[in-house]
């Protein structure tokens, strides 16, 4: 028992110390969690018309009327440096129950023990009050003094340090080379290295030798793929309306698009406006447009089911509360209904965001289900993207078209009108102009934002409801954060889109920044991805947050020098084997004094699977595929008029292609990937959680295509009949986990491989509906138990595992 | 019982404990290290309940002809809907601007029980357990359309993205048996309405910001009943034994390399998996199910996929201790020629219910298990579509509708909340689906104010930000 507790003591206080008590780290979480509620930001009337502040007493500032110090009827609820002086103190310490704070009916917890005792400290102390960390711009931090000079000069490295050696921990060795290059393939293409690049990543001696591999993936198209997948659970990219019918729509361009994004490094600062106003660019190009499409993302409902003035507030409310989770960090939808509780964030403000969003040129709801955009899965407005081929023939077509015209014209001008020809040609040109509109139908769209020439003026919704119109309010943003440029009046997505990545906001490049860390060590520096709030949690290594982030904007946002960055330090290389009470004592690895292992995602698992059975498609961009799932799964949750309605598979290649092309129905997503926690998609996602569970071992295990490529992965190893049986279990368990096998492994395998052998010998049924019907008893017997070997490497915790 | 495994489950319960009455205390700890086979680990106070079997009736049944007994509405057939009764309430865009006008239940109600409460005349299996059920006719909701109303009701909140009941019970109380999940999600393959089926989503069930361990395992009707369960053709169990053998062994030795006690976690998974391809097929199997056992829940009970089926695999769960059994029965969405769709409707589901009440309670398992059963919303008063006596549709209907509880705790033979003689708005106790909610934790031994999870900068909860209140009324 003891032992557990010990354990949690260093959980939870990992970040208390002996130094002075920090309002922002240490007692703004206390007043979040126990008092805000009632004494915070909210100024909102609760349902009887009474303020919701109580006691005209507000925790989260010092000064003003309400505020912290102010005196009222000759009581102080904090004084600086007097316990004795301070209300505060007295409620929540006294003994009498109608006094105490918080108070029973705020259904919050009571105070802990150390809680008051931080509370104390703080009031001795001087009780002074800080702006909230995340909403001050951050600023170039002069590197920390560490003792160990030999470790590394590169200034991540540095942080990282400082924070280990006030912790007492030493940083782990460097990983061994077959590790490194296995987690860094991972972690920028989202694939497991060849045979072939391992070794000649062994065979290159020079000093450069890693940072060249790492140039090397960089430089894959796969490194776009594999970034893109983290934007598209951020953005909640899908091929469904996810409401109602949850029908098909098409937003594969804008997939396309990210991916292209980040394989040519678009600045995150572009690759922000693109998206919040890339229509609004003078004459924008094909790119920005479709980047636009970040606004067509939400869901959606089908016509004719809900009242359109609804669905339209509901919209814009899903569009507002995207930006804030994935360019703000900020859960502004907490402001929809009243003030922020927890962020000095108002209802008002919320609204004077929404008005940059309100005013689309198109419908609130889905099309009727006639015409081609809706088997095209396309809502107006929208921009046709054809491919080259497909320019070509539509150029083709439109010269045809003049051609007709022009004879029509010559004939409707001669003299001597021949009604019987004009009339022939006039058939003649509608023919090819059908042809050419049915032409148009089969080319993709890309659906965009668009703004109606007449601004739609825009209100605080009363309680959130949107038939309940208060007080109009005019673009800007909120008062927390710098103030935005443009002039009142004028402003417009675009001016929002430029304040977020204006170099004084103090969010949009830490959000980033953070979540890009939180790729290559599992945990952000600040856990809470999606919230920088008062309620997310307090940064790690806050210094080095800012250092990263200053040296990010300086970088004109270059997301691929701050990922080069992050690799290339030895905070990142470190081995991540340690001793388990290593594990025990912090389990995240949020010291990082050691490599992070983690869970991969459900897209790194089966493109792996895929890879090194030698069945991955790599072909690129498109729309979604469909690989095989078991039957009736959507059927058992659709309407019998949902379009599509039964998940039918793809044939040949296409079901080989990476798992971002997967077609992603939101009421029923794929379970192979949901059941390693892929999001539904109908929410904006800055982090999956991880976890272990045994339908995840059944996937791996029984899914038709991880054990149809371990059946592959065995005849390849037949192709190469020069090897031994001793050697082909070394080349097989080094395909799969990238390590050569030590002589107890191999022992192992050769004899699971004999205990294979023997069970398929005994049971040649088995064995042929494993091996099929080629060869004699014997061979068939002979390749099951191969399969059966490697279906067991496929299997292996490794395998699921970043090292 | 493995410490490492029970030390990831304390990491990730910890917030949960932390805002327990119990705090950190020794109580909680014993009680996390004795994981399995202790009911209540997690909860609050004693519990009533320790497991619930939750028959949801997507597409929102019409209260009117079910169980709200409106006897003197068939004089006003065809009248408008005062404006004093209605106040202007929000519709939905399909009766929107339209005349409302009155559409009386065609069907006849008798008084059923010891108790004599009012039951329609589709449900005559229904009235027969009536003395252990409790309907609660001011059951009302916020949404007026399928998905938000489903969604509310079944994970707190219409927009996306919040945990269902299931996988918050999963969360809070963790599991009570080691061989079949924790929350199990049975969806009828087929129903009687033919009219407006509606669409169900895997969020209804999911585990939104809790992690995925908690989401319901959808059973399927077809084919392998857990998804991925069966092993390929060609491997028996003895292969897939020999297999994971060789796998652990393996795994066991780069844990020794490692030291990643979460290696020790995918060895117990892989071996949790290997107890489900047994432990699933025996559930799932009715064999030794006798003749008068099947024949309670009506003949479709031998139909895969049925209702009734659903209903006997849910005592076979409850049996087994899978703390939270949800049923999905679609086809309640009658905007027009309701009475022949619900006739059929009801006869789905009728027998079965009676039959899943009868049959826990002869086995004594309705004293832990609390059965519920309910909809999205309810209908209106007034027709939608053609109006005459024995034909009429009716709209969607958020202000009231009834729903009932069963089992574990509930007083039985009661109706709680009243509603006006419209049958248009509660007049009396008003039962919102978060209090609904709230009940059912409760009877759990769970606080709805303290089963917490920090997401979003919010303290979550399944009741969400508005307060919710336990109906404390309708227990025993």
């Amino acid at each position: 028992m003891k032992y557990f507790i010990g354990l949690l003591t260093v959980a939870t206080g990992l970040w208390a110390g002996a130094e002075e008590v920090s309002f922002n780290q240490d007692i703004r979480p206390i007043f979040s969690k126990h008092c805000m509620t009632c004494h915070g930001p909210d100024a909102g009337l609760d349902e009887h018309g009474k303020s919701k502040r109580k006691g005209e007493l507000r925790l989260d500032r010092a000064e003003g009327p309400e505020g912290a110090y102010r005196v009222l009827d000759g009581v102080q609820a904090i004084k600086p440096g007097d316990l004795k002086g301070s209300e505060l103190w007295r409620r929540i310490t006294t003994d009498d129950a109608d006094d105490r704070m918080p108070p029973v009916k705020a259904h919050v917890d009571p105070l802990t023990s150390a809680e008051k005792e931080t509370l104390r400290r703080w009031i001795v102390e001087g009780a002074k009050y800080e702006d909230f960390w995340s909403f001050v711009a951050p600023r170039e931090r002069e590197l920390p003094v560490v003792k160990n000079k030999k470790w590394s000069a590169r200034p991540i490295d540095q942080f990282t340090l400082a924070k280990m050696e006030e912790k007492g921990l030493v940083p782990n060795a460097r990983a061994d080379k077959r590790t490194l290059i296995r987690r860094v393939s991972f972690d920028l293409t989202g694939l497991p290295p060849s045979l072939e690049e391992i070794e000649e990543y062994l065979a290159d001696h020079s000093e450069d030798a890693y940072e060249r591999l790492v140039s090397r993936l960089m430089e894959r198209p796969q490194y776009g793929e594999h970034m893109a997948k983290y934007w598209l659970d951020l953005v909640r990219f899908a091929d469904t309306n996810g409401m109602h019918h949850d029908h098909y729509r098409d937003m594969t361009p804008y997939r396309d698009w990210v991916i292209q994004a980040f394989n040519e490094n678009l600045g995150y600062d572009e690759f922000v406006k693109y998206q919040v106003a890339g229509d609004l660019y003078p004459n924008p190009t094909t790119e920005q447009l479709i980047g636009s499409g970040f606004n067509r993302l939400h869901l959606i409902i089908d016509v004719g089911t809900a009242l359109p003035e609804e669905s339209f507030t509901k919209n814009v409310i899903d569009r507002v509360s995207a930006v804030g989770t994935t360019f703000m960090g900020m859960t502004l939808g907490c402001a929809v209904c009243h003030d922020h509780k927890f962020d000095p964030l108002t209802q008002k403000e919320f609204f004077q965001l929404y008005a940059f969003f309100n005013n689309f040129d198109g419908e609130p709801e889905t099309g009727r289900r006639s015409g081609s955009d809706f088997k095209r899965g396309l809502q107006a407005p929208y921009i046709i993207v054809p491919t080259a081929e497909e320019k070509e023939k539509m150029a083709a077509l439109d010269v045809g078209l003049e051609g007709l015209e022009g004879e029509l014209k010559a004939l409707q001008a001669a003299e001597a009108r021949d009604e019987g020809a004009i009339k022939a040609k006039e058939g003649e040109l509608k023919k090819a102009q059908e042809a050419r509109g049915k032409f148009e139908e089969t080319l993709r769209g890309a659906m965009v934002m668009k703004e109606r020439t007449e601004v739609r003026p825009a209100h605080v919704l009363v309680r959130g409801a949107y038939d309940q119109p208060g007080e109009e309010v005019q673009r800007d943003t909120p008062a927390f954060l710098p103030p935005l440029k443009a002039e009142e009046g004028t402003r417009d997505r675009m001016d929002l889109a430029e304040w977020l990545v204006a170099p004084e906001n103090p969010l949009t490049a830490r959000v980033e920044v953070n979540r890009i860390w939180q790729q290559f060590f599992g945990v952000g520096l600040v856990k809470t991805a999606e919230d920088f709030g008062a309620q997310g949690r307090w940064p790690s290594h806050p210094r080095l947050l800012d250092h990263l982030t200053t040296e990010f904007v300086a970088s004109r946002w270059d997301v691929k020098a701050l990922v080069r960055m992050i690799v290339l330090s030895e905070t990142y290389q470190q081995s991540s084997v340690a001793p388990r009470e290593r594990f025990v004592a912090d389990p995240e690895n949020r010291m990082l004094a050691r490599g992070s292992r983690f869970r991969l995602d459900s897209e790194m698992i089966r493109d792996q699977v895929l890879a090194v059975s030698g069945l991955l498609n790599l072909e690129m961009y498109g729309f979604s595929v469909k690989p095989p799932q078991p039957a009736g799964l959507w059927k058992a949750v659709a309407m019998p008029s949902s379009y599509p309605r039964e998940y039918v598979a793809d044939a040949g290649g296409k079901i080989h292609r990476r798992s971002i092309y997967t077609f992603w129905k939101r009421g029923m997503p794929p379970p192979q990937m949901s059941i390693f926690d892929a999001p539904t998609r109908e929410a904006c996602i800055a982090r999956r959680e991880r976890t272990n569970t045994p339908l995840q071992a059944l996937v791996l295990m029984n899914e038709e295509q991880y054990f149809g490529a371990a059946k592959k992965f065995a005849e390849h190893l037949f192709e190469v009949p020069e090897l031994n049986e001793d050697q082909r279990l070394a080349r097989a368990y080094e395909t799969v986990t990238s390590q050569e096998p030590s002589e107890l492994t191999v022992g192992k395998l050769r004899e699971g491989l004999k205990g294979f052998r023997e069970y398929y010998g005994g049971n040649p049924d088995l064995a042929e509906a494993v091996a099929g019907e080629g060869g004699d008893e014997v061979s068939r017997a002979e390749r099951a138990a191969w399969t059966m070997l490697v279906h067991s490497l496929l299997n292996l915790d490794v395998v699921k595992t970043h090292e | 019982m493995n410490p490492f495994q029970d030390y990831n489950d304390l990491v990730n319960r910890r917030q949960f404990l932390k805002r327990g009455s119990m705090g950190l205390g020794s109580v909680a700890m014993s009680s996390l290290l004795a994981r399995a086979g202790v009911p209540g680990m997690g909860s609050h106070f004693p519990a009533k309940a320790k497991r619930v079997i939750f028959l949801f009736m997507a597409g929102a049944p019409s209260q009117l002809d079910l169980f709200d007994y409106k006897p003197d509405l068939h004089k006003r057939f065809k009248e408008p809907l005062p404006p004093s009764v209605s106040k202007g309430q929000r519709v939905t865009a399909m009766t929107k601007g339209k005349e409302q006008l009155v559409a009386p239940s065609m069907f006849k109600f008798h008084r059923q029980g010891k108790s004599g409460v009012y039951l329609s005349e589709l449900l005559p299996h229904i009235g027969s357990v009536i003395d252990d059920i409790c309907i609660i006719k001011s059951t009302n909701t916020d949404a007026i359309n399928h998905d938000p109303g489903k969604t509310l009701f079944c994970t707190g909140a219409e927009i996306p993205g919040k945990a269902s009941l299931g996988s918050w019970l999963s969360y809070g109380l963790g599991r009570i048996n080691e061989s079949l999940p924790d929350f199990v999600v049975l969806n009828s393959a087929f129903w009687s309405g033919k009219v407006n089926v509606q669409a169900l989503y895997s969020r209804l069930w999911g585990s939104g910001f809790l992690p995925s361990k908690h989401q319901g395992v959808a059973f399927q009707a077809a084919g392998d009943p857990v998804l991925f369960l069966s092993n390929p053709a060609g491997v028996s169990r003895e292969g897939r034994r020999r297999m994971l053998d060789l796998v652990t062994s393996l795994n066991e030795e780069h844990l020794e390399q490692v030291g990643d006690p979460e290696i020790q976690t995918t060895i117990a998974q892989q071996e949790m998996a290997f107890r489900m391809q047994a432990s699933v097929p025996e559930l799932t199997d009715l064999s030794g199910e006798p003749e008068h056992v099947l024949d309670m829940y009506g003949p479709e009970v031998r139909q895969s996929g049925s209702f009734a089926r659903n209903c006997l695999l849910a005592r076979r769960m409850a049996e087994r201790d899978v703390r939270f059994v949800q049923l999905f029965h679609r086809g309640w969405d009658h905007h027009t020629a309701l009475p022949a769709n619900i006739r059929g409707q009801a006869r789905d589901v009728d027998q079965p219910c009676a039959a899943l009440l009868k049959d826990l309670k002869q086995r004594g398992l309705l004293e832990d298990t609390l059965v519920v059963f309910g909809g999205e919303f309810g209908r209106t008063t007034y027709g939608q579509g053609k109006l005459e006596v024995d034909n009429y549709g009716r709209d969607h209907h958020p202000r009231c509708f009834s729903t009932w509880m069963a089992g574990a705790g509930i007083k039985g033979g009661m109706t709680y909340g009243e509603t006006d003689d419209y049958c248009y708005n509660v007049v009396k106790d008003p039962v919102h689906v978060r209090d609904f909610n709230a009940t059912i934790l409760h009877q759990l031994g769970l606080d709805h104010n303290r089963l917490t999870f920090p997401f979003l900068g919010l303290d979550q909860k399944l009741t969400g930000v508005n307060e919710a209140h336990v109906v404390k009324e309708i227990l025993a």
